[in-house]
């Protein structure tokens, strides 16, 4: 295959796709499957056949719409009409009326307007509408172009230059300038150098990488393509966690299938760039997913962090050069490279630009997968998109950040997204999962509830975070049983931010967030924990 | 085959992860027997054998229950009240969160997070995940694949 052959792949892909006047899209993620998704698309199969329409109208299986909470959802094309908790009664019913008769039925669809309204759909571009099995469709939607573009136009430093030029950041948490990182990694010597895609979500309540990998696996391929074709890297691998079963599935299959058409592995398109891409499965520690504990897991050991200095950038795997990226960080490079990094830029606020996937959670009416520009407000995000709490119940807090992340109140809602107001707040970006609580949450529970979490997934290598964390344990746990001092209050706090200061890794450097913010919005409720001995919410105390 | 698997990575140190995967994949969990051959074929010391494979949640080291029920304590199950059913699940079935019953039968297992977090709380019995679940739905659900009535707590 050369670059020619892919582009008239794609024209007579895409021709194939408009030869169809109707698509039915069947989401087969894992939100989805668990509710019967797989039947609901034999359904359709078997109705468009029966009702002889086979010609019109394509039945396909798909990725995620976000919408997880009314699962199994389907989207009839044109005109993007999506049903909800579709069975395979429903099935023949669409079928029948909106195929054949053309009228969209209208007592299934989802008549939620706003969940969509203020997202922007740039990493999940072909999320839900390409089968992810078949790298046809994905051809068909312009992919791997970009990786064209690289390859016959452009030299690897222009391709930094745009890189650099759209102030893409890290979306794995940190939020580094992946431009940046890229040309450290070029003009690192050593050899042969290495790449990283990481794809080890570990944050409880977060299912982002894994909705994009099951949706849309060849956007990571083409965004790492591109990434080691610019640094010279010639052996990458996706390092994915193994609870993750069907994101590893279409992940191999989608590999298989760049293999075939000479994406991957020697001689990429016939040019002379070569890059060999493997899957190492994670097994279930959530501290993986931190950069320098990710090279020790990939190498065989246990997943314990190192000091930094030296950079993975200069020394990582098998201490050679080794860039690592998160999956969703390199699914923004083949429409930056198509685009131009000016054109990224302006999405999203100054700072922080483009856009960031999040998994929208608990106590709210609209749970499920979303992407929204950076610098959107937080209020907007539960309240317009997330429609808000559930059961006339009140608004209490917003998990920001995962485990480790802040809880902060409603008079921090109208703060914009982007990594430096969350950090101001006390919250983090983290891998992006926002989760709403309301008045029947205690904080005191839920801030003990994400120590212990951080407990039983710290490595035990630092001090700080190994044993700090256990005696911040121990006074949740006075506290909680009626044993409280008020003196315990200073004393959290001060620990907290012991080990937010001296811990070795982010973990460590994060885990004190939920106890620091929830002394900082809530401090009402530890009183009233220590002195009254009782938990308005009704969590705590309990007999027994 | 596990010897296979190992030559095919040519015994090399840093598939450790990768042939503890395909071991627990062959034979549902790592017992003494297993790590030590592992330790052998790949040259590397017990105990660091041990040490990787009780690092990860993921590595099964006992044998489980004939069926298997697993809850999400993930950050949305949590805050949708799952610990609630996993105590009713307890007390039913007379088994303890990370354990399997006397008999085999049983085993109640706590992951961290399988991702269906729209539908939370879940709970996987025998591989069927239960979203959006109930302490009721969950207890028919585990003596539906008992395939008992009732169950009898000593």
């Amino acid at each position: 295959m050369k670059p020619i052959d892919i582009i008239k792949l794609a024209e007579r892909d895409l021709d194939q796709r408009r030869s169809y006047k109707y698509r039915i899209n069947v989401c087969c993620s894992s939100g989805c499957l668990p509710f019967g998704a797989e039947e609901v698309l034999k359904a359709f199969d078997e109705a468009v056949k029966m009702m002889g329409v086979e010609k019109d109208c394509k039945v396909a299986r798909t990725g995620c719409f976000g919408t997880c909470s009314v699962g199994p959802a389907v989207v009839v094309e044109p005109g993007d009409y999506l049903y909800q908790n579709v069975t395979p009664e429903n099935a023949r019913e669409i079928v029948k009326e909106h195929i054949v008769k053309g009228k969209p039925v209208k007592s299934l669809l989802y008549s939620n307007d706003a969940f969509f309204k203020k997202q922007h759909r740039l990493i999940l571009r072909n999320a839900g509408k390409i089968d992810p099995f078949n790298i046809e469709d994905y051809i068909a939607m312009g992919g791997y172009s970009a990786l064209i573009k690289c390859l016959t136009k452009m030299t690897q430093k222009e391709v930094i230059d745009e890189v650099t030029a759209s102030g893409l950041r890290g979306r794995g948490g940190a939020g580094f300038l992946t431009g940046q990182k890229w040309s450290f990694v070029a003009r690192a010597t050593g050899n042969p150098k290495y790449a990283i895609a990481n794809l080890d979500e570990g944050d409880p309540g977060v299912f982002a990488n894994r909705t994009l990998a099951e949706a849309d696996p060849h956007a990571i391929i083409e965004g790492l393509l591109i990434a080691a074709y610019v640094t010279g890297i010639e052996q990458a691998y996706i390092y994915i966690r193994s609870e993750y079963p069907l994101a590893i599935t279409t992940l191999k299959k989608a590999l298989e299938q760049a293999k075939s058409l000479s994406l991957v592995g020697e001689n990429v398109l016939e040019t002379p760039f070569n890059l060999a891409i493997d899957l190492r499965l994670g097994a279930g520690a959530f501290v993986a997913g931190e950069e320098t504990a990710i090279l020790a897991s990939v190498e065989g050991e246990r997943a314990m962090p190192r000091p930094r200095p030296p950079y993975p950038a200069t020394s990582g795997l098998w201490a050679k050069p080794t860039l690592i990226q998160n999956v969703e960080t390199l699914a923004n490079i083949p429409p930056i490279v198509l685009n131009g990094g000016a054109w990224f830029s302006k999405i999203g606020t100054l700072k922080c630009s483009g856009t960031k996937c999040f998994s929208l959670t608990g106590k709210v009416n609209n749970p499920g997968l979303i992407e929204v520009p950076m610098g959107i407000t937080l209020r907007e995000v539960v309240f317009d998109i997330g429609g808000g709490v559930p059961n006339d119940r009140k608004f209490k807090a917003v998990l920001v950040g995962g485990p480790s992340g802040g809880c902060l109140p409603e008079s921090q809602l109208d703060l914009p997204i982007d990594y430096e107001s969350l950090t101001k707040a006390g919250a983090i970006m983290g891998s992006g999962g926002i989760v709403v609580i309301d008045d029947k949450s205690c904080m005191v529970d839920t801030a003990k509830f994400f120590t212990d979490f951080c407990i039983d997934e710290s490595c035990g290598k630092c001090v700080p975070c190994r044993v700090g964390l256990a005696k911040v344990q121990k006074i949740f746990e006075r506290i909680m049983q009626g044993e409280g001092r008020l003196d315990d209050m200073s004393v959290l706090e001060e620990a907290g931010n012991y080990i937010k200061e001296a811990s070795l890794c982010g973990l460590g450097q994060t885990a004190p967030n939920p106890v620091l913010t929830t002394l900082r919005y809530f401090k009402d409720e530890y009183v009233q924990h220590i002195t009254e001995k009782k938990c308005s919410a009704g969590k705590c105390f309990k007999k027994g | 085959m596990l010897d296979k698997f190992i030559l095919q990575h040519q015994h090399r140190k840093d598939a450790l992860l990768e042939i503890l995967h395909f071991a627990q994949e062959q034979y549902g969990f790592l017992d003494k027997d297993v790590l030590t051959h592992v330790s052998d074929s790949l040259s590397l010391p017990p105990s660091h054998v041990y040490g990787v494979t009780t690092f990860y949640n993921f590595f099964k080291l006992k044998k489980p229950g004939s069926h298997v029920v697993t809850f999400c304590l993930g950050t949305a199950c949590f805050v949708k009240s799952v610990e609630e059913i996993i105590s009713t699940v307890e007390n039913e079935f007379n088994v303890k969160r990370g354990e399997t019953r006397a008999d085999g039968k049983l085993s109640l297992f706590i992951t961290r997070c399988i991702g269906a977090c729209a539908m939370a709380p879940n709970a996987i019995v025998d591989n069927v995940v239960v979203g959006k679940a109930t302490p009721e739905a969950v207890v028919n659900k585990i003596k539906s694949v008992l395939g008992e009535e009732k169950v009898e707590a000593d």
